[in-house]
């Protein structure tokens, strides 16, 4: 089909037939617009009430207690991230190219000091500026090795309330409980989306805290949101989603890529090659005669074919 | 040979128009067929799609969460969406059986291809901006692929402003342009006659 036949090419000059292209397109936004109308008024749409940090803290105090200390301890998700968030780590990889490496640091959010040390400034309790001053002056090992120790603590206990406090988890449980009254009485919503301006837009950081800890993934699951529940295409609700997402969330579903390492930007490399494969679809061989092959054009032009005994 | 700008532009742009190409009120008569509505159901929904996006946003991004004729354009503007993208997918199998990139008509395919994915971006920021769970949800997913890839670095999901600037201006106008692009085209070229149409004599255009 490379080559151009002069009937495509030339302007038509065998029969026509009247055709009403204004009214076409009247009549077809009429019945579009009333049948979104009624798909609207009989389906609705989704609105589930966004999280909050106080929310968060208040249904789950100890794994917030946790996440924090994990903050502290430089293990959450976000505090060994990398780009473009921070340098704790390199990030994913395609084949050898470091493409979030090489993006750089644009987002800069330290976890630690973002999400607690710096909000722990606004506590009014007076044992939180002491234990601050304490974790601050303390050498990075130190620091590192009292967060983990409550952190393990935490995991033996079962529940952040039922540790024995003692020396050796230095001032972590109250910098940690210090950032949960904060959370519960509702503050730490404000200072999280607050530091640039009044008036917030970007919600960075109190975002990436909230999905460090297990109480939004577990939302997530039960909304049936997560990626090996297809959660990339579905929406809350039993609403059709991003139903166009289907190959993404496809191929998270399939090997290679569902055990790898990088599978995120390998999926994307993917996806890219195969957004060529569709700009360019005239031009792949085989592929671009598939419409002769498969003749469905004889069911779309059926009157044409019958008219002209083709 | 004139050397004034505007009698080149002219020269180049309305003078090239046919009236009777550009609104014509006849078409070759192998133009029936139920797989023509869906380039024009398409922008029928594309239509209703920017006009409940323009009341939407003329209340704020907030209002639909607190009043019922608000939640009503929202599902609106949702359903729109999602017939907008039922209505394209069989408009684009529909092109892709009737191999209608035949007779230097792949430049109509590939901005069709451009309105697709121009979507896509316009839908996916949409979806970050309800200022809900879904929202939050969706965001720190998406975060981690265009994070891997090094887009995170300047397009930040978690940044609802941004995403809510990319919505409701740059987006929409960048689809915008490329879907009357893909018409323009397409009344240009005239529809491409089927695909076992006889042979004329002449040609070119
Ligand atoms: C915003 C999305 C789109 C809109 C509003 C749109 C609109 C239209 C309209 C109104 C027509 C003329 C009527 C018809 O033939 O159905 C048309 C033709 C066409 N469209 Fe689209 N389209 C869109 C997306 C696409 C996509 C995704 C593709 C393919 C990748 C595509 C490929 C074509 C082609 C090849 C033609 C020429 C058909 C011919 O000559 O018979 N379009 N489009």
């Amino acid at each position: 089909m490379s080559k151009e036949r002069n009937v495509d090419l030339a302007k038509w000059s065998g029969p026509k037939r009247p055709y009403d292209l204004i009214k076409e397109l009247v009549i077809a936004l009429v019945v579009v617009t009333l049948l979104i109308g009624a798909c609207a008024a009989i389906f609705s749409s989704p609105d589930e009430r966004a999280v909050t940090l106080q929310q968060w803290s208040q249904t789950a105090p100890s794994d917030f207690v946790a996440t924090t200390t994990g903050e502290l301890a430089g293990t959450t998700i976000s505090a060994a991230y990398g780009p473009p968030y921070n340098n704790a780590a390199e990030g994913l990889k395609l084949g050898p190219l470091k493409l979030q490496k090489w993006s750089g640091v644009t987002i800069p959010v330290n976890p630690s000091s973002d999400f607690v040390l710096t909000p722990l400034k606004s506590s009014i309790d007076p044992d939180v500026a002491t234990a601050r001053a304490t974790w601050l002056s303390a050498s990075t090992d130190q620091q590192t090795k009292w967060a983990q120790d409550y952190a393990a603590a935490i995991e033996t206990a079962g529940d952040a309330s039922k540790v024995t406090v003692d020396a050796t988890f230095g001032p972590v449980p109250v910098l940690a409980n210090g950032l949960l009254h904060l959370a519960q009485e509702g503050s730490l919503d404000g200072l999280l989306t607050t530091e640039v301006t009044p008036l917030p837009g970007d919600f960075t950081m109190p975002m990436l805290f909230l999905a460090d800890g297990g109480y939004f993934d577990e939302l997530g699951a039960t909304k049936h949101l997560h990626g090996d529940q297809w959660g990339m295409m579905n929406e809350t609700g039993s609403y059709p989603g991003q139903s166009w997402l289907w190959m993404f969330s496809f191929l998270y579903q399939i090997e290679p890529f569902k055990s790898s390492e990088n599978a995120d930007s390998e999926i994307f490399a993917m996806l890219m090659l195969l957004t060529l494969g569709f700009v360019f679809m005239p031009k792949l061989p085989f592929i671009n005669r598939l419409p002769r092959l498969i003749p469905f054009h004889r069911l779309i032009w059926r009157r044409y074919y019958r008219d002209n005994n083709l | 040979m004139t050397t004034m700008w505007t009698t080149k532009v002219r020269r180049a742009t309305i003078e090239k128009i046919d009236p009777q190409d550009a609104l014509p009120d006849n078409q070759p008569s192998y133009v029936a067929s139920w797989i023509y509505v869906f380039g024009v159901a398409t922008l029928a929904a594309l239509v209703v799609i920017i006009a409940s996006g323009f009341v939407l946003t003329s209340k704020g991004a907030t209002w639909w969460h607190t009043s019922s004729v608000g939640h009503y354009w929202n599902s609106v503007h949702l359903w729109a969406v999602e017939l907008f993208f039922v209505f394209m997918v069989v408009h684009l199998w529909g092109k892709f059986w009737m191999a209608a990139w035949r007779g230097r008509r792949f430049q109509t395919w590939v901005t069709g291809t451009f309105c697709f994915l121009g979507s896509l971006a316009t839908a996916f920021t949409g979806y970050l901006i309800q200022g809900d769970f879904d929202s939050q949800w969706i965001a720190t997913q998406a975060k981690d692929g265009l994070n891997s890839v090094g887009i995170g670095s300047f397009f930040n999901t978690l940044n609802s402003g941004q995403a809510l600037l990319l919505h409701v201006a740059l987006l929409p106008f960048v689809v915008g342009i490329i879907v009357v692009w893909h018409i323009i085209l397409v009344r240009k070229n005239g529809v491409v006659p089927p695909l076992d149409a006889k042979e004329i004599a002449g040609g070119g255009k």
